[in-house]
Formats: C-alpha cells, sequence, structure tokens
C-alpha cells in the first residue's frame, strides 16, 4: 500500500563490478553474500596491506550523475512509516531517519512527510497566491511576481505535533526514528509575509489570517495576524534549491516553532478577517482533549524537547569504551539555552556542549563524552530554552494532560541500554 | 546658485505631482496584479465555524443527503457514520472523560457550519471539492441527522447551519494554557536511584516495524 520513497531506486540497484562477481561466485544466498563482504573482500585484498578495487580503477566521469544521490551504502536512510498508524498512505505521515542525520539541517530528500490527500502536483507556471479580504488591495500573485520581493534565509525545525504520541500511554516503538522523526531542520527561503502584507494594507479590523493549501485537503488554518507579521515567511526555498514537492513546492508557509500542519503547504490563498474560522484541522483535529473533558485548542508552539541521537535502538553502543552521547534538541519558543545527559535515568545530570550554529527555533546540536563500564544505563537529555522553560518528565507531562491528548508530547526520552550494547526504548515510573 | 534652485523647485513640483495625498495608501512595491470578484468568489471556500459566514447561496435536505451519503460517503464512514477499516466515526454518542472517548461530530465538534466547510473543501476523499454547493449542504444535513442534532426533516442552508447548537461548543479551551509543566533542571540527586523502575518498555511488543533495508509493508493493521 505504502508508495516507494523517491530514493527507492539506490535500494533496488543492483551491486556493481566485482561485487556482483564475488556474490555470483560464491552463490545467491544472503549467506553467501554477507561472506562475501567479510571473508571473501578480505580475501580480494579490499583493506590494508590490499588495495581495493577503488583504487585500480577509473571510476565513472562526470554526466554520470547529472543530480547527485547518496551513496548506495546508506540505503538505510530514508524515511519510513508506521502502517498501522493511519489508514491510507495518502492522508499520513513519514518520519525522517534521525538516527543518521548529521548536524542540524535535514536533508530535503529524508525530511519526513505529512499529507492531508496526497502529494500534488503543482506547475509554477499556473500557481497563484491569493491574498484578499480585510485589506485594501487584494492582489494575485505569481510565483515570479513572489521571488522578486526582498528575499530571507532563516534555518528553523518544523515538528507535527503528534511527533511521540503513540507514546503517552507506554513506550511502544523500540525506534529513534518512530518516536521522533515527525521533525525536520532545514534552510528555508523565500519573503516575509509581513512585507506582502504591508504593501497589500491591512485594514484596521484584521486579526486573523486563513492560510489555505492547494492540495485536495485544501488545507486551511487560521493564524493570528500578529505571528505573520512577526517571523512568517512564504518560502520557495529549502536546503539551496527549490522546495521539494513533499514539502510544498512551489510555495508554503513557514511560521517558526509553531506546530507542523499551520506551516501550510502548496499555499494558494491567505484570507485576513477578524476572527478564527474554527476549520475541522483546528477544532475536530490538531486539539488536546485534557482529563476532564474539555480540549485545548490553538496550542501552537513547540515547547522545549530534545532526544539522544547515538546511541539509540538503531545504532545500539558496541562495547565498553568511550562514546560521544550525540543529540539534538529545539525549542519553538526562541534559542536552546543548555542541555542536560542523564546516564542514571535522570538521577544525575551533567551538562552538554551546545554545538555552534544556536539559532533560534532550530535544532541545535549537543554531546557529551561518556566513557561506558558496559554496565545497565538508563540515557536522557532534557532540554532548557531562552525563556527558561525546562522540557518536562513524560510523568509531569501525563499528571497534567492525562493521556488522550495525542500532540505536544515534548516530554524526556529515555533509552536503555544493556550490558551487551543493545538499546530499548523505554518509560520510568 | 539660481539654475539649481530653480531646478530643485522643479523637482519639488515634480514629486508633488506624482507623490500620493498619503504615501501609506499605494504599495511600495506594486507587484502582482487585482483579483477579479470572480477570481476570489472562485477560491474563497472558507466557511467559518461559529457564524457561518462565507456559507454560500443554496441548501440540502437529509433526505437528498441519504442517497449522495449511500453513494459518496458509506463506504469508507459506514452506513450509520460507524466507520470503516479505521476510517473516521462520524457518529455516536458518548462521553469525552475515561480512556479513548469517542470524538464524533456529536460529542466534539463546536460548530456545525465547519461541517459544511469540511465536507465541501475534502470530500469525497479520492475526489476533494467535486460536490455541488447542495450536495454539500445535503450530505452535512444526513450527516447531522446520522449524529441525532437534527429532524429527519431538516434542511441546511447558510441560515439554519449557524442557528444550530452543538452540543460540545462550550468544550474547547482556545487559550493556549503552556506552559504547564514548571520542572527545574536540578543536577545531582534529583531523585533516589532506587526509585528508578522501568514502567513500560518496547521491547519486544510487535508494533515497530523494519528499520533497516527497504520500506516495511507487512506490518499489521
Amino acid at each position: 500500500m505504502a508508495e516507494l520513497p523517491p530514493n527507492n531506486a539506490r535500494i533496488s540497484q543492483p551491486p556493481s563490478g566485482r561485487r556482483t562477481l564475488l556474490r555470483a561466485g560464491l552463490g545467491a544466498t544472503t549467506a553467501a553474500f554477507v561472506a562475501s563482504r567479510t571473508a571473501g573482500a578480505l580475501a580480494a585484498g579490499e583493506i590494508p596491506p590490499g588495495e581495493p578495487d577503488s583504487a585500480k580503477s577509473l571510476g565513472p566521469g562526470i554526466g554520470d550523475r547529472v543530480y547527485g544521490m547518496p551513496s548506495r551504502f546508506e540505503k538505510d536512510m530514508i524515511r519510513r512509516n508506521v502502517p498501522w498508524l493511519t489508514v491510507n498512505a495518502e492522508t499520513s505521515i513519514s518520519f525522517t531517519p534521525l538516527q543518521y542525520q548529521q548536524g542540524i539541517i535535514t536533508p530535503s530528500g529524508v525530511f519526513f512527510e505529512r499529507y492531508h490527500a496526497g502529494r500534488p502536483t503543482v506547475d509554477p507556471a499556473t500557481h497563484r497566491l491569493m491574498i484578499h479580504g480585510l485589506v485594501d488591495r487584494p492582489l494575485l500573485l505569481t510565483m515570479e511576481d513572489i521571488k522578486r520581493y526582498p528575499s530571507e534565509s532563516r534555518i528553523h525545525f518544523i515538528e507535527c505535533p503528534a511527533n511521540g504520541g503513540m507514546e503517552w500511554r507506554a513506550a511502544q516503538l523500540n525506534s529513534l526514528q518512530y518516536t521522533h522523526g515527525m521533525i525536520g531542520c532545514s534552510e528555508w527561503t523565500g519573503v516575509k509575509l509581513s512585507t506582502i502584507l504591508q504593501d497589500v494594507g491591512i485594514k484596521p479590523s484584521a486579526k486573523w489570517v486563513l492560510a489555505e493549501g492547494a492540495d485536495g485537503s485544501h488545507m486551511a488554518r487560521s493564524i493570528p495576524l500578529d505571528k505573520m507579521l512577526d517571523d512568517v515567511l512564504l518560502v520557495y526555498g529549502q536546503n539551496g534549491e527549490a522546495l521539494r514537492p513533499e514539502q510544498g513546492y512551489p510555495l508554503r508557509l513557514v511560521v517558526p516553532g509553531w506546530q507542523g500542519n499551520v506551516n501550510v503547504k502548496w499555499i494558494r490563498r491567505l484570507e485576513l478577517g477578524d476572527a478564527p474560522w474554527f476549520t475541522r484541522e483546528e477544532t475536530a483535529k490538531y486539539t488536546e482533549l485534557m482529563p476532564d473533558g474539555k480540549a485545548r485548542g490553538f496550542t501552537w508552539p513547540i515547547y522545549a524537547k530534545s532526544v539522544i541521537t547515538f546511541p539509540c535502538p538503531e545504532i545500539p553502543a558496541n562495547g565498553p569504551g568511550i562514546y560521544e552521547i550525540r543529540g539534538l534538541a529545539w525549542s519553538g519558543l526562541g534559542k536552546i539555552k543548555q542541555v542536560d545527559v542523564s546516564l542514571d535515568g535522570g538521577v544525575n545530570w551533567a551538562h552538554a556542549r551546545l554545538h555552534d550554529p544556536v539559532l533560534s527555533k532550530s535544532l541545535t546540536k549537543f554531546t557529551l563524552e561518556w566513557r561506558w563500564d558496559g554496565k545497565p544505563a538508563l540515557l536522557q537529555s532534557r532540554a532548557i530554552d531562552e525563556t527558561g522553560f525546562v522540557q518536562p518528565t513524560l510523568a509531569e507531562l501525563r499528571g497534567v494532560r492525562g493521556t488522550n491528548g495525542v500532540y505536544n508530547n515534548n516530554s524526556i526520552q529515555t533509552w536503555q541500554v544493556k550490558p551487551d550494547g543493545s538499546v530499548f526504548n523505554v518509560q520510568l515510573a | 546658485m539660481s539654475s539649481l534652485r530653480n531646478t530643485l523647485i522643479g523637482l519639488a513640483v515634480t514629486l508633488a505631482v506624482v507623490a500620493p495625498a498619503s504615501a501609506a495608501d499605494l504599495p511600495h512595491y506594486g507587484f502582482g496584479t487585482t483579483p477579479t470578484q470572480a477570481e476570489i468568489d472562485g477560491w474563497a471556500i472558507a466557511v467559518r465555524g461559529p457564524d457561518g459566514k462565507g456559507l454560500p447561496a443554496g441548501s440540502g435536505s437529509v433526505k437528498d443527503g441519504d442517497e449522495i451519503y449511500a453513494t459518496m460517503c458509506a463506504a469508507c464512514h459506514g452506513t450509520f457514520g460507524e466507520g470503516q477499516n479505521r476510517y473516521p466515526r462520524l457518529a455516536g454518542e458518548g462521553k469525552l472523560v475515561g480512556d479513548r472517548p469517542e470524538q464524533t461530530i456529536q460529542t466534539f465538534w463546536p460548530y456545525a457550519p465547519t461541517l459544511f466547510d469540511y465536507i465541501n473543501r475534502a470530500m469525497p476523499f479520492p475526489a476533494p471539492h467535486s460536490l455541488t454547493t447542495d450536495q454539500v449542504y445535503a450530505v452535512t444535513a444526513y450527516v447531522l441527522n446520522l449524529n441525532s442534532l437534527v429532524d429527519d426533516d431538516f434542511v441546511a442552508d447558510k441560515d439554519s447551519l449557524p442557528k444550530l447548537k452543538m452540543p460540545n461548543v462550550d468544550g474547547f479551551n482556545w487559550n493556549d494554557p503552556r506552559p504547564d509543566t514548571h520542572d527545574i533542571a536540578c543536577m545531582t540527586n534529583c531523585r533516589k536511584l532506587a526509585d528508578i523502575t522501568v514502567s513500560s518498555t518496547a521491547e519486544g511488543k510487535p508494533l515497530t516495524p523494519r528499520t533497516t533495508g527497504t520500506l516495511d509493508t507487512a506490518m499489521p493493521q
């Protein structure tokens, strides 16, 4: 049922050259292939003191790859999904492989997807942005028009508020990708919405803006005008190139620090009004049911959160010794000020090192050296942002919100490291 | 001197001619075009929940909606709105407290016009925004009837939908109460080591799809 990822080509790409010969010679079974990559490869002199094939032959020349792709050996770094989570592939979500992400930028090709009606194909030549409602001059813009406005490039994360939503009741998914992968961080390029809104003239009674997409769901969210004028971008560029179709090509909203679904993709319409619209996606969905039966709505900002990305269930430890614990922290309210790491389930904490750049409403990398003695450990990270907000434990979050809320689980993640180095997603009493 | 002064005066006169009465009244960039009313009407589909602002002319009855629903909606949402194969349940009574309460239109949705808005913009799922306005009104009426919120003779239109008071209209807090947790960044001896036990683990649960190789499509539904 699930569509294959665009980079599936490199998964199915057959082995080439000498490895194919080795494989054929040793038989086609998996076991034989594994053997060929270890004993067979060693025998072939691929490691010192031998000379590997790559150093004894000419590789393909330029023009072989007019748009480069990752090495075929990196085939595990793909977006994955949880089939039991959603009813079909068109209104579903895939997860960023955070366990393989190096640094704070998520490669565009593995940035998580969230669709409400599949991924539309939008032609930039016919795409239009309409701005109307409580404005002095309604406006219809082409992509060419939009790119003429003064441009702005900024690095921000986008996180779906359902990230970690499967973990409210219990530890369920044994994977960093599935517990935390509804997030990505890119450099976004576009125009400040304030630039365009000031140009159309905002009527004094305008307080809200409806942002609407050109996809089949006509995704529609009400956003306060104050936020729109503060730091919202109309984005056409991502990580040095045009937006990817999965991310809203040719035009999307980036609402820094706010839950993913208000960052409307394939955006085609902005309507200014004096009150919110209370669309289905901000009443029936993306609201949080509390234990007293009341629901919270318009809970937009992502509060401070962090996770250790190594070691993790997908990339366990391998024997006692020195490790660099690595992780990512973020806050929708500003910069990360501090990240602490615990090795004992939260009894004692140590300050992790924050790596530059530490940017507002962006992923921030942290590391801490760990001399592992091979004994069981409970790894946690705790983010503190510039507002002073401290990332909570799951127990505290559940105490306030119960377990029916689905969204905005920003709790501390615990990774249990066993003596054999394996890592499991656990929750602590 | 004199010629410079004349030039300046000339410039001032020229500027006075082209300068608007108030600079703020005109755009600085002036990119794009002004959409016609027809262009705006074609795209401005949003209907506001509380007052129904944006509801178009037209109408549809529960009876009309019955047939459309059976043809276009029931395959996913069930004959009685009970939901099929994990597609959303539309109808049903119940409380919003306890474990996994049913958030149906009757128990949860605060505004009836939002139902028109959503059906119009996003349904039927494989062919969104393909129903006529009267069909959308009819399906709206029918789904409200499935939820026991209107009688069998109800007709949905731009006047009747905003008047309908939904049971859960006061069930929302629209002001974000966060921060609602107030942990402090304790550094040493924050808890007793003996108190820390693993209460839940994902280890051994058959819920995690493959994390290597190709996509896992064989997971249990």
